[in-house]
């Protein structure tokens, strides 16, 4: 029998295997931010011991850093000794490092595609659980973590059970106005939060294949909110296209001996996943979260849902819960909701063509004068970019406030955070309860989404406007 | 890594199914470079509240913290672990955690027992009418014992030994580093390192 794509990848990086015991896996790349590696690096002076392999670790600074005012120091003190610590550390075991003001800062799943240090068939791993967005080259990519972020820092490997695998095949075309946003939020509504628990998922079909790199990025960036540690799509031409000419990309004979292994790296089609679910692309709309996880989530045209309309308890006191924290009523239509706050932006949302198609709703249009609408991009990068294709321009003229890279609101770990009580549509990943500022609300959408609501105020996607 | 044989003490009823990381302890509780004094970040969101059973004095010295479905899920963040610890809980009961959650407490001796809902709901009528129940988690025998009850459970017997002689994966990992050094010399060439580039 054939292997999955992900059975692939793990095989290639098994080190050592014995019965009984979990494999132990080499790690391709290690990247590292300001909150999860502190007390790593602690364990490693403790023990007297050294990065294994500075040349496959990678430094940025990017959860706790402030968006405004970056050239002065930071002012909350506590941020400041934990992005102090990251460059200690960096500095006393070799590792390179981005800090805030570099060109290449970002969010970590930002930058390490845009060096192209990200590349097909890779195991990579960060402290934060969204490395799974580096799945979208065909990486087996997933995060860990600070006593694994320790191992790896000292042994470059890691010791794992095989998850199971998942296929999820999403055939079709995407009606305009749809994007992968909103075919991740359909998955993780479909299968729920714990659906992927112990499985790698592979996103495979049509409606899949025709996804730009970025796209895909923000599908399997999600995979976490589904339960999946890891989630990954082939490589293809797409995936070539993008990683070619990039900083770290391989050159000359290398690019050949590379493409001709990343050709290899596609699931048999004799391979046999444990469980497949089915999409269809044609059916899906703009999708938004109502509650207070990811896979609380409706189209766009839907109502709040009743909890009482819930067979299982379980999920009829969590839509209780969720609809109270959120100040919702049943049979509310969705597009009626008011909102306080746009936030685009994050890991999931931060990317060039997040901010593009963003700013073509926004284009010479005013944001309601209710609500505020905050854009961060992901990376210096994305910002420079945008800035020279004049999209800070659009935004700034519509109102919003254009700032530098990092988390942000996302996490509410620096000062970008909601107000209690406010109600916030967020390109970002998790709505869970206080998640971006205690006593904010969040409602999960699509870059298109976010822009036509900053316009109108309330919940609505451009074909609303 | 302190050793995880055996645990006695009271317990903690969480009526709550999908418990995020962000919840266990949010993201401005996260600034510290160490591995203790989390204690006062944990479940922060919700210790206001004075019905929040963590603020029940009858479940005040409980040592293991019974709770509903998709424990831990969301952010990887260790944290959780530590606050949970920090605060004193020895062991989670629970009929799912997420993998990234589960993954961090058995690296940090915190025991995460998975048992089917329908026991963790008798535990929660039982810790709920009787709040100085004392349950017992046994790793050895692999079981869980209250009242008159004897359940059993199920974890992987690798990892179970590694809790058992409180073992530092690191120090394991030492052993075989003679094939890492092997594996290294046969990895591809063309793989990126991330030294700078010119």
């Amino acid at each position: 029998m054939g292997k999955t794509l992900a059975e692939k990848i793990w095989s290639e990086h098994v080190v050592a295997a014995a019965a009984g015991e979990p494999d132990l896996l080499y790690i391709d790349l290690h990247l590292i931010h300001e909150v999860t590696s502190p007390q790593a690096f602690d364990g490693l002076r403790l023990a007297n011991r050294k990065v294994r392999r500075p040349d496959l670790t990678i430094a940025t600074e990017d959860h706790n850093v402030p968006t405004l005012d970056i050239d002065k120091p930071i002012a909350d003190p506590v941020s400041k000794l934990q992005v102090d610590t990251l460059r200690k550390n960096c500095a006393e075991f070799g590792v390179r490092l981005h800090s805030l003001g570099d060109v290449e800062q970002g969010i970590v799943h930002v930058v390490g595609p845009q060096l192209g240090i990200t590349q097909p068939g890779m195991t990579i791993v960060c402290g934060d659980s969204h490395t799974s967005t580096h799945g979208a080259f065909g990486a087996l990519a997933f995060g860990i973590g600070t006593s694994e972020v320790e191992h790896v820092l000292a042994t470059q490997t890691l010791p794992l059970l095989p998850p199971k695998t998942m296929a999820i095949n999403v055939e079709g075309t995407l009606m305009a106005g749809v994007t992968s946003k909103d075919i991740i939020l359909a998955v993780i509504a479909k299968i729920g939060t714990g659906g992927g628990q112990g499985y790698i998922l592979e996103y495979r079909g049509s409606a899949i294949r025709a996804l730009s790199m970025e796209a895909r990025m923000t599908i399997c960036n999600m995979s976490i909110e589904a339960g999946a540690r890891a989630g990954l799509i082939a490589p293809d031409q797409t995936t070539f296209d993008y990683v070619k000419g990039k900083a770290h990309a391989p050159t000359d004979g290398d690019w050949d001996a590379a493409l001709t292994y990343w050709k290899t790296l596609t699931t048999d089609a004799d391979a046999k996943f444990d469980k497949e679910v089915n999409l269809n692309a044609d059916e899906l709309a703009p999708f938004v979260t109502w509650g207070t996880n990811p896979g609380q989530g409706l189209p766009l045209t839907a109502s709040v849902p009743d909890p009482d309309d819930y067979s299982n308890a379980e999920d009829r006191g969590a839509a209780k819960r969720a609809l109270e924290y959120m100040d919702l009523k049943p049979g509310t239509p969705l597009k009626s909701i008011k909102v306080d706050t746009v936030f685009l932006g994050s890991c999931t949302n931060g990317r060039i063509e997040d901010l593009r198609s963003a700013a073509s709703v926004i284009k010479g249009k005013k944001i309601a004068s209710s609500l505020r609408l905050l854009v961060v991009p992901g990376s210096a990068r994305v910002r420079l970019q945008a800035e020279a294709e004049g999209l800070d321009k659009v935004f700034l003229d519509a109102g919003a406030e254009w700032r530098s890279a990092g988390c942000s609101m996302c996490l509410g770990m620096n000062p970008d955070q909601l107000k209690p009580g406010e109600r916030a549509a967020s390109t970002s990943n998790r709505n869970f309860e206080g998640r971006q500022g205690k006593g904010g609300r969040t409602h999960l959408v699509s870059p298109l989404v976010a822009a036509a609501t900053a316009l109108k105020g309330t919940l609505a996607s451009p074909a609303d406007l | 890594m302190e050793k995880f044989v055996k645990h006695t003490g009271n317990a903690l009823p969480l009526r709550r199914s999908n418990v995020d990381t962000d919840q266990i302890i949010p993201a401005v509780y996260l600034k510290r470079i160490t591995k203790s004094g989390f204690e006062d970040g944990l479940f922060a969101a919700w210790r206001n509240d004075p019905a929040f059973e963590l603020n029940q004095p009858q479940y005040k010295s409980a040592t293991v913290l019974v709770v509903g479905p998709d424990f831990g899920t969301g952010s990887s963040r260790e944290h959780a672990v530590w606050a949970l610890q920090n605060y004193g809980f020895k062991v989670i009961l629970s009929s799912r955690f997420a993998d990234i959650f589960r993954g961090n407490s058995q690296k940090m001796g915190l025991l995460t027992v998975i048992l089917p809902q329908a026991d963790i709901e008798k535990i929660w009528q039982e810790i709920e009418s009787k709040p100085d129940t004392q349950i017992t988690v046994d790793l050895g025998a692999k079981t869980v014992a209250y009242a008159k009850t004897t359940l059993t459970f199920d974890i992987d017997d690798y990892t179970r030994w590694r809790l058992m002689e409180g073992l530092d994966d690191i120090g394991l990992t030492f052993t075989k580093i003679d094939q890492v050094t092997r594996f290294e010399e046969k990895r591809l060439s063309f793989k990126p390192k991330t030294l700078p580039i010119r």
